[in-house]
């Protein structure tokens, strides 16, 4: 493994910028919950369905509460449970049939609430633990394959074809597999129900979608002996929820980032750095690797004036993944491939930049998107563009590799469009496996000189996001030259301040299960 | 060189070969079988000399080929009217200086991605300040006053600011086309702006990868812009649409 031999000073001043900046905003989200929160813990509590109009029972129950939502859907829901001895799923139909109000049942005594949390919380532990066993059991007897990991995504909008368009890329090699959404779903303050046949751009995550997608890459990991990694996007207004069900149906990974909805799809920043965090801790009770966004940068952004923007979100995002309770392992932290192909030496620069994240993140499995931004028709070009992404994917051992279509921006892939992606990947990776052991960095060449620029441009960047408080930095507008305020954006009306007997029964178990009491404490 | 204009083929190596390259997929298992399907299937498209050069097993009972092919089909290219948008195109600077000549004050320019739609990269390329591939975007005119509302736009919310802003141009982006949703997405906006009868006070621009001139003079738009176009050809287009209706007496500044 090459070592750039980077100044480690250096790296711990930027750890501890983000660090510092990321409490900053602990009491905002301390101070507040949101619907999807409180819709998050009737999900884990095991209520799922809809009601006669289509309407998931978590939003159902939630509203109903909305009122009082500062105690938490939590205390409401106890209340009712215990006066009736109805069970969740029981209680949300007799609240949509408007059976029953939730808001009328007395406070129960404290001894009996604390022996239903103690019940009810143990109920989830152990329903996501058994998917965490059985993964890792299915994992030993078909060992999934080497890094960097060959991610492909299937997006036609109808979970069927999906499954056909999963199969057959899983059975040529895809070590992952990332079923898109729905083209809006991000902004849809529910999670849709049931199996979905209809989809733009992609296909709606539902729990049922997941159960059909698992399944049929399971029963590909026992044809092929490897396990097939499943993805979906727990970004949105809908984060925490999505994961929940991602946690139930055993999906390993999820784009979980905690700033992409705020700047790329304009949901309020205040609803988002509560649903990240609240998110995080399922993932990480989950085992479930998070992947970020920052590739997302570059595409407002140039990639080569924009660099230290991703190696500052990278950090941040870290800081927030460790503070939520994740470990380095869960953190795909994101990257990509997207300067300008015309550049002189644009290749050393990319080589540079994968090299320098490697080594700032030596046991995080870095995820490294594919050039988007500059690929034309000219498909043979496109082509040989992956090739070197793969290159520099191999070379500096990232985690995840996205893997390019030679049809990007032309229509969503065809079925040999992802087969010639993973031949591309597998003949660059085999033949170049161990490129990093025949180098090393000319310490004053231009690899350096730039990983140099980089780092110190972090650097002062972080000083300036951390001088002036993150959510500042975010409505001035110096991420991705987009600015967002925190009174501004899709879902503020869903930001609820903690009353007095606020609960959430799941912070104390979360944070027990990961060994993070003291440090949760000053977060949810 | 020798070109027959009349009579126009593909070129491979000699003129008039007719020589096309192609790649696809069938849903049947590699084999002589899939191999002698492909030929079979290229000829019925008219292609001579079927050649298959490559077949290969892409999992799950589909099989990828590379096919070459001879065309003895040919086209009248002297025949052929120019789809592309005719106008000239100007500098930053230069369109600063005609708006100021022509109409006197700032032209209004709003835009958005409308519908589902979430991708801004189409709508930032044109509008934002920072443009694309080092070409400014309207945002940096000093004669523009740009106003770029992003994605995931009803077509009634850009109507609406469009005309509290008092737009004289509105841009709408569209990037995804599954489903022909952009079709369906650029018929209601041109239809909203006939019903507010605004149709002839703003110039209507409909963009993104997959639309062309033609697809959006087709739906009502003026022009339609598509890949590598930059704000200079939008904002050239506005001005010399714009000065065109005041001269025929259609448009006040």
């Amino acid at each position: 493994m090459i070592r750039l031999g980077l100044d480690q000073e250096q790296i711990a001043r930027l750890r501890k910028l983000a660090k510092e900046i990321v409490h900053g905003v602990a009491p905002i989200i301390k101070r507040n919950t949101t619907v999807s929160v409180e819709r998050a813990i009737v999900r884990l509590m095991g209520l799922d369905g809809i009601d006669n109009d289509g309407v998931p029972l978590p939003n159902v129950v939630v509203e109903a509460v909305r009122p009082r939502l500062g105690d938490g859907v939590a205390r409401h829901v106890a209340a009712a449970m215990l006066s009736t001895g109805m069970d969740i799923n029981q209680l949300g139909t007799a609240v949509a049939n408007r059976e029953v109000d939730i808001l009328s049942f007395p406070e129960p005594p404290e001894d009996e609430l604390e022996d239903f949390w103690t019940e009810q919380t143990s109920f989830t532990m152990e329903r996501i633990a058994e998917r965490v066993k059985e993964r890792n059991e299915y994992m030993k007897e078909y060992p999934p394959g080497p890094q960097p990991w060959k991610y492909v995504i299937v997006a036609t909008g109808n979970i069927y074809e999906d499954v056909t368009q999963a199969r057959a890329p899983a059975l040529k090699g895809a070590d992952i597999i990332a079923v898109i959404r729905s083209t809006g779903q991000s902004l849809l303050d529910f999670v849709p129900y049931g199996a979905t046949t209809e989809g733009f751009g992609g296909t709606y995550a539902t729990q049922e979608n997941f159960r059909i997608m698992r399944r049929a890459l399971d029963e590909v990991m026992k044809e092929t002996g490897r396990y097939i990694r499943l993805v979906n996007y727990a970004s949105g207004l809908c984060m925490p929820e999505i994961v929940v069900m991602g946690a139930f149906e055993r999906l390993d990974m999820m784009l979980n980032d905690s700033m992409y909805g705020i700047l790329f799809r304009d949901i309020n920043p205040v609803r988002t750095f509560i649903d990240q965090f609240f998110s995080r801790m399922i993932d990480a009770v989950a085992d479930i690797i998070i992947n970020t966004g920052e590739d997302n940068y570059l595409t407002t952004s140039d990639a080569v004036e924009a660099a230290h923007t991703v190696l500052a979100s990278d950090l941040i995002n870290e800081a927030f993944g460790l503070a939520a309770g994740l470990k380095p392992q869960h953190l795909g932290l994101g990257h990509a491939f997207e300067m300008n192909p015309d550049i002189e030496d644009g290749f050393l620069m990319e080589l540079a930049q994968a090299l320098m994240l490697r080594e700032i993140f030596p046991d995080h499995p870095l995820k490294y998107m594919p050039p988007t931004k500059h690929m034309t028709g000219n498909v043979f070009k496109g082509y040989i563009m992956n090739a070197l992404f793969n290159l520099v994917g191999v070379w500096s051992h990232q985690g995840i590799q996205l893997l390019g279509m030679l049809t990007e921006a032309l229509h969503t892939p065809y079925l040999h469009d992802r087969f010639l992606a993973l031949q591309n990947a597998g003949y660059v990776f085999n033949n170049a496996r161990h490129i990093s052991d025949a180098f090393l960095v000319n310490p004053d060449g231009p690899i350096m000189d730039r990983v140099r620029t980089v780092m110190d441009d972090t650097e002062e960047f972080l000083k300036k996001v951390n001088d002036s408080g993150l959510l500042d930095a975010i409505s001035n507008g110096w991420f991705a030259d987009i600015s967002r305020s925190p009174e501004g954006g899709k879902g503020l009306d869903g930001v609820s301040e903690k009353s007095p007997a606020y609960i959430n029964p799941y912070i104390r178990s979360f944070a027990a299960y990961l060994g993070r009491e003291e440090e949760l404490e000053k977060w949810m | 060189m020798d070109v027959d204009l009349r009579n126009v083929r593909p070129y491979g190596d000699t003129m008039g070969d007719g020589a096309v390259q192609m790649s696809f997929t069938l849903p049947i298992p590699q084999g002589s079988v899939a191999r002698e399907a492909a030929r079979q299937l290229v000829l019925s498209m008219g292609f001579t000399d079927a050649q298959v050069v490559h077949d290969e097993d892409i999992g799950e009972g589909f099989t990828f080929f590379v096919v070459y092919g001879k065309t003895a089909a040919s086209v009248d290219s002297t025949k052929i009217i120019p789809t592309e948008p005719e106008f000239e195109v100007w500098e930053r600077e230069e369109c600063n200086r005609r708006i100021q000549e022509y109409f006197g004050r700032p032209l209004v320019v709003v835009g958005a991605c409308i519908g589902e739609d979430a991708h801004t990269v189409g709508i930032d390329a044109i509008m934002n300040m920072k443009g694309y591939h080092g070409h400014y975007g309207l945002e940096r005119y000093s004669m523009i006053e740009a106003h770029n509302l992003g994605a995931q736009i009803p077509p009634e919310e850009l109507l609406e600011r469009a005309r509290e802003l008092g737009a004289d141009a509105i841009l709408v982006s569209q990037v995804v086309t599954q489903r022909d949703s952009h079709v369906l997405n650029l018929t209601r906006m041109i239809e909203l702006v006939e019903a507010a009868g605004i149709r002839d006070r703003v110039v209507m621009v409909a963009g993104g990868p997959r639309i062309d001139n033609a697809l959006a003079q087709e739906l009502g738009y003026d022009v339609g812009f598509g890949k590598e176009s930059y704000a200079e050809h939008v904002a050239s287009f506005i001005i010399q649409e714009l000065h065109r209706r005041m001269d025929d007496g259609r448009w006040t500044p």
